[in-house]
């Protein structure tokens, strides 16, 4: 081998892993690529604003369900959450004549709330957290219903509209808040020691234990914040939509569990990031704003969005088996 | 029983990264002889039986069975030659019942379909021959430990076995069922099955072996035919070679009672007193399943403790979390590295840090500073091999795990450590290292329980010795009196 095949060769192996670094990334930028020659008017101001105004509802949500998906485990009830908040914010602030400056924190509260129920339930039942938001997420979807008898309620004070439709320095409000939400969560899992908490609650659980963290504290507490920061969300598509309806919110978890697989987050526990989980989310709007714009039956949308959630996922299992292939050769080694 | 040998190894060698686990190992078996094999924990026997399921591949040497050779063996090829195992966890689908699990994947001669009745009729009458009265159609998860272990026998009697391989078959069960299981081996015999029998149990070797082979290190020792040797000879081939590690001598005689221990029952312990002192290296002695690890998680909350004190300092505390214990300067270093102590996929530093990483923290944010200053001085303290302290744990050496297990429990500044099992699994050069550190760190004052299964070890570190027998304290042991097989009977409840 002479010495410029074996620069070569080194350049490749070190792109090689860099690629296969930020894979998503990647598939992000290849789609806008993709996207921008196919539909002429996908590379406009106005069609990202929209598409990222899009994106930022489910992006504020799956920054909470990273939080649970990063310790282990895994909140299928985030969509009804939604539902249920979404019919109850709009029952206090027209039923009940309620200023959105006390609905809000009270939505706030009740979100949270919903989160403490299932974390509760997981740690008391010590069942798998699937199957308990399973559960939840059809009995919160119910109450939605049941409260908002069919109605479709409106007559919202007109403060109300800012934080879903308003703009700051020409951006929309929803995308400053998912930037914020997401600055944080980044904050807290890399820097502070509850984010390492919850790392090692999802790495090693019963390391986690004999190292002095009270975990079912912890499950509890992450549950709280994924209703919390969903409660958010909540706030700011009643705002959107502006009318308390029962369908606002629904199958939103589809999303943000599809982003935080693609973005690298571990279904297992103990892995992802705030970056990787943005990026994730990114392909969704894109893929949905492409296929919208494209003009796809909303059917054929579906299939698409099943179809990568579980590419994702293969994806995600394919990295794991190489990795651990790779360690058996280093250590035998 | 007549002299045909079935199964016989030649010079078997198999090599892991860092240990030599089989080291020219030769032993014959014959036809219908119940043939023991002794050794030390490490000593080679699980090795030396996975090599003939086929269960591993090895690395020289030659497996000769019915007078074939064979250097490689694979699992479906020892299963054709008549060869079937029955390991300490059992191979059973817990919710399918005995015949389904007596005929797992075979298929039925008569027809195509799977016919319950026919699978069931089949495994009475294999039970029939044991003389035991199961219900083929019960669930296995409902059966006791020893019927499943009857399920696990049949299975292997169904298919035929020429050579049934026993790993410590004995050691869930209780008095009774052994004697069933020996009813049931001694009929096996009379077939001409050969069975390779693996026990800690010296008793139970004598009362059903034909011929015993000692193992240790990886080595062949010698057989013996079972009536021509005794207990005592026994134990000296397993445990009696040379002093090769040595012990570092400490200086300082041991001070005031650090941790004390009275009635101490609960986790399967019963009644259990004993103290520490500053400074000393206690060990602790038993079989597996006497409560040592129990003993340990009990001291450290990490399981429930029913009754009984634990003073620190002289002073009662309470113990409920490992956060009481952690909070009490206790420190637990497990047993069990990979499940209990290590979070592999996460970087050396991250691991040291992570016990005392809110104490490193303002204001809830990791100051990686200290926390950097921290991990670089117990790496560099404790010797800790690593490229550089990024490195996932994963990566590392058995024996660097093990040192990176250690400097979480040195950065909590725990005044009191236990060790349990410190040097399973790890090379001589890593075990050097820690005996030097635990002497280093008994001199500066830390109390030390040293839980291992290794009794030379136990014997060259612990300035005493308690011994437990079946969750009770079977004795304690002064240094001058330290006798390998005084603490090995009480281990095994004979004083």
């Amino acid at each position: 081998m002479n010495n410029q095949t074996m620069v070569y060769n080194k350049f490749g192996a070190r792109l090689g892993s860099i690629l296969q670094k930020n894979v998503p990334f990647l598939i992000l930028i290849l789609l806008v690529i993709l996207f921008t020659f196919i539909a002429p008017n996908f590379m406009s101001v106005g069609n990202l604003r929209t598409l990222i105004r899009q994106i930022s509802f489910a992006g504020i949500s799956a920054v909470g369900l990273m939080f649970v998906m990063i310790s282990g485990g895994i909140d299928l009830s985030i969509g009804s959450q939604i539902v249920f908040g979404n019919v109850l914010l709009a029952i206090m602030m027209v039923d009940w004549k309620l200023p959105p400056a006390i609905a809000i924190p009270l939505i706030l509260l009740v979100g949270t709330g919903l989160g403490a129920v299932n974390g509760i339930l997981c740690i008391k039942l010590n069942i798998h957290p699937l199957i308990i938001t399973l559960g939840t997420s059809a009995i919160f979807k119910g109450m939605g219903y049941i409260i908002n008898q069919s109605r479709n309620i409106m007559g919202f004070p007109d403060s109300f509209r800012w934080f879903g439709q308003g703009y700051v320095w020409g951006i929309p409000v929803p995308v400053i808040v998912m930037v914020i939400v997401a600055l944080i969560g980044a904050f807290i899992l890399t820097k502070t020691y509850f984010g390492r908490q919850i790392f090692a609650l999802g790495g090693n659980e019963e390391a986690a234990r004999l190292a002095g963290v009270n975990i079912k504290r912890m499950k509890v507490l992450l549950f709280m914040i994924c209703g919390f920061v969903s409660s958010i969300t909540t706030v700011l598509l009643l705002s959107r939509v502006f009318a308390g309806q029962t369908i606002t919110g629904q199958g939103l978890e589809f999303d943000c569990l599809t982003a935080a697989l693609l973005g690298g987050v571990s279904f297992k526990g103990g892995e992802g990031n705030v970056f990787g989980l943005m990026v994730g989310m990114l392909i969704i709007g894109v893929l949905n704003n492409a296929m919208q714009l494209a003009t796809f039956p909303d059917f054929s949308q579906t299939v698409v969005k099943g179809s990568v959630l579980l590419i994702a996922v293969a994806f995600d299992v394919y990295q794991k088996n190489r990795k651990a292939k790779e360690t058996v050769t280093k250590v035998a080694a | 029983m007549d002299d045909k040998v079935v199964l016989s190894l030649e010079n078997i060698t198999k090599r892991y990264p860092g240990v030599l686990a089989l080291n020219n190992v030769s032993i014959s078996f014959q036809a219908g002889e119940v043939h023991a094999l002794l050794g030390e924990n490490g000593a080679g026997k699980s090795t030396l039986i996975k090599a003939v399921a086929g269960a591993i591949d090895i690395d020289s040497g030659i497996i000769k069975i019915n007078g074939h050779e064979y250097s490689k063996m694979t699992p479906s090829l020892s299963r054709s030659l008549g060869v079937e195992v029955i390991y300490q966890e059992f191979n059973l689908v817990p919710t399918l019942s005995c015949a389904e699990n007596i005929y797992l994947c075979e298929r039925s001669e008569k027809s195509v379909l799977f016919s319950a009745k026919e699978i069931e009729k089949k495994a009475v009458k294999v039970l029939d021959q044991f003389g035991v009265k199961i219900d083929p159609r019960t669930m296995v998860q409902d059966l006791s430990i020893a019927e499943q272990q009857i399920i696990e026998i049949a299975k292997a009697v169904s298919k035929n076995v020429k050579i049934l391989i026993m790993d410590e078959p004995s050691a869930p069960l209780s008095v009774s069922e052994v004697e069933l299981m020996f009813k049931i081996i001694n009929q096996l015999k009379q077939k001409g099955v050969t069975i390779i029998y693996i026990s800690h149990r010296l008793e139970e070797v004598f009362r059903i072996s034909d011929r015993v082979s000692v193992m240790r290190d990886g080595r062949y020792v010698t057989t013996k035919n079972t009536k021509e040797t005794n207990r005592q000879e026994l134990i000296t081939l397993m445990v009696g070679r040379e002093l090769k590690e040595s012990y570092p001598q400490r200086k300082k005689s041991p001070g005031e009672v650090a941790l004390e221990v009275k009635n101490l029952t609960g986790n399967g312990d019963r009644n259990i007193s004993f103290s520490v002192r500053k400074g000393e290296i206690l060990g602790i002695s038993g079989l597996v399943g006497a409560g040592r690890t129990e003993l340990a998680q009990l001291l450290f909350g990490a399981a429930p403790m029913e009754s009984g004190e634990i003073l620190v300092n002289g002073k009662p505390v309470k113990i409920h979390s490992p956060l009481d214990a952690i909070q009490h300067k206790i420190g637990l270093l497990t047993e069990d590295r990979k499940g209990q102590g290590l979070f592999l996929e996460m970087a050396v530093k991250w691991n040291i840090s992570f016990p005392i990483v809110r104490r490193i923290s303002n204001y809830g944010v990791v100051n990686t500073k200290k926390e950097d200053a921290i991990a670089q001085k117990y790496k560099e303290r404790i010797n800790i091999k690593t490229p550089n302290l990024l490195q996932q744990v994963i990566n590392l050496s058995g024996g660097n795990q093990q040192k990176v297990v250690l400097a979480k429990s040195l950065a909590a500044e725990s005044d009191i450590l236990i060790f349990d099992e410190p040097t399973r699994g790890i090379d001589v050069g890593a075990k050097q290292d820690i005996y030097h550190l635990m002497t280093e760190l008994a001199e500066n004052g830390i109390a030390i329980l040293m839980i291992s299964s290794d009794m030379e070890e136990l014997l060259g570190m612990s300035d005493r010795i308690i011994v437990l027998c079946e969750g009770a304290l079977a004795g304690e042991v002064q240094k001058e009196n330290f006798n390998q097989h005084y603490i090995l009977d009480l281990a095994s409840g004979i004083h």
